[in-house]
């Protein structure tokens, strides 16, 4: 009875064996990474809007303030996008034929709003009030980045379960005095009072900051 | 040739030979190659007869009907099942719980009772192994199935993720499903260990090229050296030592995961040993309910004798014995201990709407199996078949009790309520059944059904002398 295989079959059945696992690491690998990536995240990436409105020329540049346009973010779990008529109290003055603003115009004459693509969102299932973070001393550029630098606005942050935890469970660190909360190029320096200080003054309770339901109700 | 000897082999045995109590281990007639020939040519030949492809075409339907009814469930979510408040865990846990049992009496034969040097093992363990695989794939999908979004079962896994959270490690339910991946993944290793030596005695007794293809490659280049021997011997041991602790560690964090929750009828102490008892006596019942119908299909009088029957007769009263034991003490732990809760619940199994389940259960895993003290009894082929599946279905009824009984009696009265399983239920039950079916009948059908390297030791021992 003669051989069943020849001998370079060893040599690919090896192979084919090595390529099995190669492909089983390779694809974990993939599956693990991906959700980690920028581009699954939607992260470092601006979306194309009606208008390429400027934060860097608006705010660092004009001087105006988070809220005067996201008017409710003290007050209400949504930051609140502005009306076409926050645009036109200075649009109706100036730049008023500007092409570049057209569909704002459009939107006033037709008393449609602009439909503007959300830039940072969060799962529906997810409970995120603006409201309380703004008034326990965390600052917009935590979870927005340097907004008041962005030409045009992209989503600075992976904004994952993971980033939610890392302050909830160690807050201290990412807070900041009142008067920094709307400035967005604000990073920790030596000025800064102590974590705990800060944790004190603004009276974070640390202890169920956690639990499933603050954030999934 | 091959078929020749085999045809051979067959006239030797008286067939249809019902077991005796004075057979030997394995019939002195047979010689290295007659058994060799008789157990190579079933997977060999040509055709098959009618009672294997009416069978398995029969448990194809319900593999069809399980893939409906899994579809239906991935479709429209578990509200097609029966579970509500307060009986959340239904089938799905009750079946995952009575397949992963039945799987331990493979497991349990081939690796302990190796490590224990027995003769009688070397014929039932390949049959019991596969039994183990398929038992326990079968198993393997209820967990899945009774997540509500089973496309995200990975969440399992412990690994860093990107919502920073990681399985709670305290509960015995994550430990639960590494004890069944471990299971799973270690008893098809085994299984396929074990089958290396007989897949290169096929390749080398199959005549066509296709065969031999087919069996050359799973053989894995083996060809029976001294030093390939050697080593497969020392892996065989190894594996036979990792699998022997395994099947307990298994069954004891199955009983955990009831007994972790502060439920009535769970939360007690005696639940892993229970649990263990439990599925030594259902996975010995179920390798006897099968051993009996393909010993006479195959052939196998010479190899299955009186002795397996007398053996595994024993077995199985044994942990019948151990498992009445559990209830008595179950019934004195609730009586001794102080919890009102547990007494009510206790009296509403005894006397209740579902007493009849919970009668049902001692009736046929404790009763019924005493039937086996006796010889005769064990020796019979029919009675043996109808003690099994007594056992097997008192098993199930055994799981009913403790998943729907306990859930629908919570400690608050005011949140009692009640338990009635669906047509997908029932149809997700029978189609594992069909499952079940199918893989065993394609198992012996492509496979050696008897370890034969192994079952050549029991010859060679078992020689008369002037042979």
């Amino acid at each position: 009875m003669g051989s069943v295989f020849r001998p370079a079959a060893n040599f690919w059945a090896s192979l084919a064996l090595l390529l099995l696992a190669v492909a089983f690491v390779a694809s974990s690998l993939i599956v693990w990474l991906w959700p980690h990536s920028d581009y699954a995240r939607r992260a470092n990436w601006a979306p194309s809007q009606p208008v390429p409105f400027s934060h860097r020329h608006h705010v660092t540049g004009l001087g105006i303030d988070c809220r005067y346009c996201h008017t409710a973010v003290e007050v209400s779990s949504n930051a609140g996008m502005p009306p076409t008529y926050t645009c036109m109290t200075c649009h109706s003055q100036i730049w008023t034929k500007a092409a570049v603003l057209e569909p704002v115009r459009n939107s006033l004459k037709n008393d449609q709003p602009l439909v503007w693509r959300r830039v940072t969102d969060v799962p529906d299932f997810v409970y995120f009030n603006h409201s309380i973070h703004i008034a326990k001393g965390v600052g917009c550029s935590s979870c927005h980045g340097d907004v008041a630098n962005m030409a045009l606005t992209y989503k600075a942050k992976s904004l994952t379960m993971q980033f939610c935890l890392d302050c909830h469970r160690d807050p201290g660190p990412r807070l900041r005095p009142k008067n920094k909360i709307f400035d967005t190029s604000w990073t920790r320096d030596e000025t800064t009072p102590a974590p705990e200080l800060l944790l004190a003054e603004y009276g974070v309770p640390q202890r169920n900051l956690t639990d499933c339901s603050i954030c999934h109700r | 040739m091959t078929l020749l000897q085999a045809q051979l082999a067959r006239d030797i045995s008286a067939e249809g030979r019902p077991p005796h109590e004075n057979d030997p281990i394995v019939a002195p007639e047979q010689t290295l190659s007659s058994m060799t020939s008789q157990i190579c040519a079933p997977p060999l030949e040509r055709t098959w007869p009618l009672w294997w492809k009416l069978s398995l075409a029969a448990a194809l339907v319900f593999v069809f009907i399980l893939v409906v009814a899994i579809g239906w469930l991935f479709y429209a979510g578990v509200g097609i099942w029966g579970i509500d408040w307060p009986v959340v865990w239904g089938f799905a846990i009750l079946n995952y719980v009575w397949w992963i049992a039945i799987a331990s009496g493979g497991t349990f034969i081939s690796a302990l009772f190796y490590l224990a040097e027995v003769e009688w093992r070397s014929a039932l363990n390949r049959l019991a192994e596969t039994i183990t695989i398929f038992a326990a794939a079968c198993a393997a999908i209820y967990p899945i199935l009774h997540l509500g979004r089973p496309w995200l079962f990975y969440w399992l896994f412990p690994y860093p993720n990107v919502m920073g959270v990681w399985p709670q490690f305290r509960s015995p339910l994550l430990w639960d499903f590494v004890a069944i991946l471990t299971y799973v993944v270690s008893s098809i290793l085994f299984w396929y260990y074990g089958l290396v030596p007989d897949l290169a005695t096929m390749r080398d007794k199959a005549g066509a090229q296709d065969k031999r293809r087919f069996y050359g490659v799973f053989a894995l280049g083996f060809r029976g050296s001294q030093n390939a021997w050697r080593y497969y011997r020392i892996g065989y041991g190894l594996l036979a030592a990792a699998m022997a602790p395994l099947v307990i560690s298994v069954h004891s964090i199955v009983g955990l995961d009831f007994a972790g929750a502060a439920t009535v009828g769970w939360h007690s102490t005696e639940f892993p040993p229970f649990f263990v008892f439990g599925a030594l006596l259902s996975g010995f019942a179920t390798v006897m309910l099968l051993a009996i119908p393909v010993r006479r299909l195959l052939r196998l009088e010479d190899f299955i004798t009186g002795r397996h029957f007398d053996i595994l007769g024993k077995l199985l009263l044994t942990s019948s014995l151990c498992v009445g034991y559990a209830y008595l003490m179950e019934a004195f732990t609730v009586f001794y201990g102080p919890d009102a809760a547990e007494k009510r619940l206790f009296i509403d199994k005894l006397t209740g709407e579902l007493a009849p389940v919970y009668w049902a259960t001692i009736l046929f895993n404790v009763v019924a199996p005493q039937s086996m003290w006796r010889r005769s009894v064990r020796l019979n082929e029919t009675l043996v078949v109808l003690i099994s599946l007594f056992v097997i279905v008192g098993m199930w009824c055994e799981r009913y009790v403790i998943v729907v009984m306990s859930l629908r009696r919570t400690h608050l009265p005011s949140a009692w309520g009640g338990y009635t399983p669906t047509i997908w239920d029932w149809l997700t039950l029978f189609g594992t059944v069909g499952l079940f079916i199918a893989g065993l009948l394609i198992a012996i059908r492509l496979l050696p059904v008897i370890s034969m390297f192994e079952m050549r030791e029991v010859i060679l021992r078992n020689a008369r002398p002037e042979k």
